[in-house]
């Protein structure tokens, strides 16, 4: 380092010491996840906007990955790490399908999931993954993930830049928390549609990485029905 | 780890029909590690005026008797109840003192203007910057999920009965979400002729 004592100027292009310079292999992009299940079908919704700081690379990303005709994959976070994981993910469903002559369930693409964040334990994908589909019953499932592959099987979930502030409006609205002589009656699509409205509406009030439009996708035996909804653009 | 989320703590206001509330949770924990559950962060502070004091527990303490003080000294000088107004410029002066040396505490102010008993609640940062909207307020470590309640439930207009609910709901499902804030809540809604002091009784873990 150069001291105050030193006479000399000095210019750091013509130092002899060596200089360090760091490279951040990640981005965050933002978006956000809300995916809701039902007896016999799952919506999941995801937010349009891509964006990197305070500059909005685009305002209609599609962070929903149709993974087989059952199983839906909702990514945010690092963009180029979604695409690249999507990409091995859906090499994965093919060589599946040609080894054993069947699709994949969504359980079985749920666990493959995690192993393959866990392989990368120690260069992880940074995603916030939520997988959605019908199990084998038929039943609606989601299944939420850390960027590591901790993964957990839940009826409703929100991830992404505004989980946290979704997520409590999921445990009052879907997960009757806090509420007392309620009986949980079965959810319908319609409602479950509704909330999830509404509840990006309230994030893209307050983060500035949620917003544009959300993609939803309805799954259910007859399979996936695709829908958008405007949100606020500033 | 912000020395603001040392200690843990959920808090919000709320405007309504001739009305404002304020509520809180009771943990006071040393980071992961809850020591008591029933810390008092909000304070009254005149009839229709109470101040909830978010952040460092030690600070909480610290500035409520400093503005005590400083509302005693005004009151006796005056002659006349203090309002809410007076009582945020105070504060947000007050911090802005220690600009370099701050209190870590985000304060909120809810009341009842002691004239026209007009709804008035606000908050700032540790400095003293005020923000004075027309709905609500959240601050404290859950304050990512108070935004997200609170901007799904609140709506203009509420009668007491119906703030009381909204506010309830909006702080038990926030800091359901939040690790270091809960173990109890107390809210208060302040009307022109009584003020009701409700203690929640909530999910202990």
């Amino acid at each position: 380092m150069h001291s105050v004592m030193d006479s000399r100027p000095f210019f750091e292009d013509y130092s002899v010491k060596p200089m360090q310079r760091q490279f951040s292999p990640y981005a965050d992009n933002g978006g956000s996840i809300i995916a809701i299940s039902g007896n016999d079908f799952v919506v999941i919704g995801a937010d349009t906007r891509l964006s990197s700081g305070y500059s909005i690379y685009t305002r209609d990303q599609n962070k929903l990955f149709k993974l087989s005709d059952t199983t839906v994959l909702g990514c945010s976070g690092c963009w180029c790490d979604t695409l690249s994981l999507t990409r091995i993910l859906n090499a994965r469903m093919q060589m599946y399908e040609q080894e054993h002559n069947k699709k994949m369930s969504t359980p079985a693409c749920a666990q493959m999931l995690s192993t393959m964040l866990y392989y990368k334990r120690f260069f992880p994908y940074y995603i916030s993954n939520i997988l959605v589909g019908l199990d084998s019953e038929g039943k609606g499932c989601v299944y939420s993930y850390d960027p590591i592959g901790h993964t957990e099987r839940s009826s409703y979930r929100a991830g992404g830049s505004a989980g946290a502030l979704l997520q409590p409006l999921l445990d009052n609205q879907v997960g009757m928390k806090n509420m007392q002589n309620v009986q949980n009656e079965p959810l319908t699509i319609e409602r479950a549609v509704g909330i999830l409205k509404d509840t990006f509406i309230s994030a893209a009030e307050r983060d500035i990485y949620t917003g544009d439009s959300i993609k939803i996708n309805v799954i259910t035996k007859d399979g996936i029905k695709e829908d958008t909804f405007e949100l606020r653009k500033d | 780890m912000s020395i603001l989320t040392y200690n843990g703590g959920a808090m919000l206001a709320m405007k309504g029909d001739g009305c404002v509330s304020i509520a809180a949770d009771k943990r006071y924990g040393i980071q992961m590690q809850t020591v008591g559950t029933n810390f008092q962060k909000i304070f009254e502070m005149g009839p229709h005026l109470y101040v909830g004091l978010p952040g460092l527990a030690t600070d909480t303490q610290t500035v409520m008797e400093k503005i005590r003080f400083r509302k005693n000294l005004y009151e006796l000088r005056e002659n006349r109840k203090i309002s809410p107004k007076v009582m945020a410029s105070m504060l947000s002066n007050m911090l802005y003192e220690k600009r370099f040396g701050p209190f870590f505490v985000e304060p909120i102010v809810a009341g009842l203007d002691p004239v026209t008993y007009e709804p008035f609640i606000c908050n700032m940062d540790l400095i003293g910057c005020i923000n004075k909207p027309d709905e609500f307020v959240v601050g404290g470590t859950a304050s990512a999920q108070l935004y997200g309640m609170c901007e799904s439930v609140w709506e203009p207009n509420l009668g007491p009965d119906d703030l009381f609910e909204t506010t309830s709901q909006a702080l038990m499902n926030a800091f359901d979400r939040d690790a270091i804030s809960g173990w109890g809540a107390v809210v208060y809604i302040i009307e022109k002729d009584k003020v009701t002091i409700k203690d929640l009784k909530t999910r202990m873990d």
